[in-house]
């Protein structure tokens, strides 16, 4: 009597039963993930697509990257992108090399050092800059570059603005970056005898790398296609211009807007040829940050 | 060279929280101390002050003395670091540094103090892992990242990391808890080789190996939650485990607690 109903009892196993409602909840999660996914592709996709088709042309001709339009007619089929680019590379290396180590220091004070009121004011502070609209920040530096200390226009002028909207960029991540890292690291360090710095230069930096060059060269995308700054504080030029503290410099933000304002076809082409180049610029400053990121020293088995 | 040491009148604070309260208590040289009692009772807590390990902690502090070798490391012209170089620790958990290798964890402390000796950074690697028992493990791949071992070789790896410095003291929080009971032999091994040149304290919860390794114990108490840890009784080993002057060691021994 008693080994029946055990019997029975197992034969309705829980385990071989799968009920109806769920298996249809889980398909129905399953199509919305996969919806949602496709949906959000279809923009990108179509993004990439345009810009692709409209600017590969411009890509291709012979002397895109290497000559500037100094001397080219607006209706000419000619001419190059090199000013530029240089001018794009130009600023977002000068604003990388003021940022990135300013924005790593704070990084390391907020994660490592800091407590008390001057930490949480920096941190309020990080967070009021990254509100800041980049048309904002290209006003306050015209406003103290240009009108009160009395500097040229220039493409260095650019790169103090994009130091503004790249700097909290650069400090939260690094101080997310570190963050992550386990205390009980710190502690092994700290209990071999290792003093803090050590430990944080030696031991803490070098777990938190990777995460930390993925975080700037993000930021560095996000600044090179920065057209506020550009429009404010620099004049377009056709030419080259070396001088980053002088004279006009034009970036690809810079040149898209001009191109826009030429109603000939050659003007277009070179617009979306510069859009298409902006757009390969930031992939090989991700790519870059991925194989940075390769040479991580985090060893996994 | 092995250090006695003197704990006078400590009492132990995590911001307001007083962990540990008032304890007074005296660790031989060249001796095996370990601490038992109830999780929570304030031995890793403990521990930690004896390097100054407790102060890493925000907001934590300690009041009162520790004396090494009579020199008080709580004195205000001492430095911590140097502290921490002559009294090492292993963690509860296995902590190894996820960026290096095998061989560069284990002399990852005196490369980090500055030995570029390539040739004697690999005798000591060598040295402290056959100390560690975990040489033959991992010979073939020093050059591998730490991180790919298993628990228990991981913590030898870390015990062989803290030995590779070659402190006056070696602290243990509870080293075998993550060991086979082969590896956990191998250690109780090791600390009774250790001894002959260290003075090492140990937290465990397993009374046999206190029983086994240790020469004095102190038995940890917390009357209750929110209250702070009370050192109830100090006494050689073998006193301990079979006449203890107090009832609630006894109670706690012989698993009659709570
Ligand atoms: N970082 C911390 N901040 C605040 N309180 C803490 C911290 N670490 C420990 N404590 C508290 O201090 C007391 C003692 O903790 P401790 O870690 O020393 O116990 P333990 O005896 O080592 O326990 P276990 O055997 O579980 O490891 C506990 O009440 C604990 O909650
Ligand atoms: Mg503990």
């Amino acid at each position: 009597m008693t080994t029946d109903t055990l019997q029975s009892a197992e034969r309705a196993s829980p385990f071989q039963h799968l009920s109806g409602v769920r298996k249809a909840k889980n398909y129905l999660a399953s199509v919305l993930v996969t919806c949602s996914f496709l949906i959000a592709l279809i923009p990108l996709g179509w993004l990439l697509v345009t810009v692709v088709t409209k600017g590969y042309r411009a890509l291709v001709s012979e002397r895109w990257f290497t000559h500037s339009l100094s001397g080219v007619m607006p209706e000419q089929f000619a001419g190059g992108i090199y000013h530029a680019l240089y001018g794009s590379i130009a600023q977002g290396v000068m604003c990388a090399i003021i940022a990135i180590p300013l924005g790593v220091f704070t990084g390391i004070y907020l994660a490592e050092y800091g407590r008390g009121w001057l930490a949480r004011s920096v941190t309020f502070m990080v967070d009021i800059l990254s509100g800041v609209p980049s048309i904002v920040a290209a006003l306050f530096i015209f406003a103290l570059w240009i009108s009160v200390f009395g500097f040229p226009k220039s493409a260095f002028a650019v790169s103090l603005a994009l130091v503004l909207l790249m700097l909290p960029i650069v400090i939260r991540s690094t101080e997310e970056m570190l963050r992550l890292v386990p205390d009980q690291l710190r502690e092994a360090s700290y209990a071999l005898g290792v003093p803090q710095w050590k430990t944080i230069v030696k031991v803490v930096l070098p777990t938190a790398y990777s995460g930390m060059v993925t975080g700037m060269m993000l930021a560095m995308a996000r600044v090179l296609g920065e057209t506020a700054p550009v429009l404010v504080l620099v004049g377009y030029s056709r030419s080259i211009n070396y001088n980053v503290f002088d004279g006009n410099m034009a970036s690809l933000p810079l040149t898209i807007m001009n191109e826009l304002l030429n109603p000939e076809p050659a003007g277009v082409a070179r617009m979306w040829g510069a859009a298409l180049t902006l757009i390969l610029l930031v992939m090989i400053f991700n790519l870059m940050a991925a194989v940075l990121s390769r040479f991580s020293a985090v060893k996994s088995s | 060279m092995a250090k006695r040491i003197d704990v006078k009148d400590v009492n132990i604070y995590y911001g307001k929280f007083r962990a540990v309260d008032d304890v007074t208590l005296h660790v031989p040289p060249k001796q095996v101390t370990a601490f038992i009692g109830p999780s929570g009772c304030g031995k890793s807590t403990m521990l930690r002050t004896l390097n100054r390990m407790h102060e890493v902690v925000p907001g934590a502090r300690v009041e009162g003395q520790v004396l090494l070798d009579g020199e008080n490391i709580y004195a205000s012209s001492v430095d911590p670091v140097q502290v921490r170089r002559t009294v090492g620790m292993v963690f509860q958990s296995p902590n190894p540094f996820p960026t290096m290798s095998i061989r560069d964890n284990v002399v990852a402390g005196l490369k980090l103090a500055g030995t570029r000796n390539k040739k004697q950074l690999d005798e000591i690697a060598e040295q402290a892992l056959r100390g560690a028992n975990l040489w033959n493990e991992v010979k073939d791949r020093l050059s591998k990242p730490g991180g790919g071992l298993s628990g228990g070789q991981q913590q030898r790896l870390c015990i062989a990391r803290a030995i590779a410095v070659q402190p006056d003291v070696l602290l243990m929080d509870e080293p075998c808890s993550a060991l086979d009971p082969i590896s956990t032999l191998a250690i109780e091994d090791l600390i009774s080789e250790l001894k002959k040149d260290y003075t090492i304290v140990i937290v465990t919860h397993n009374m046999q190996q206190a029983a086994r390794v240790s020469d004095e114990t102190g038995f940890f108490n917390v009357p209750g939650v929110g209250e702070p840890g009370r050192l109830v009784e100090f006494n050689d080993t073998e006193k301990i485990f079979s006449n203890p002057d107090e009832q609630a060691t006894e109670d706690y021994i012989s698993g009659r607690f709570g």
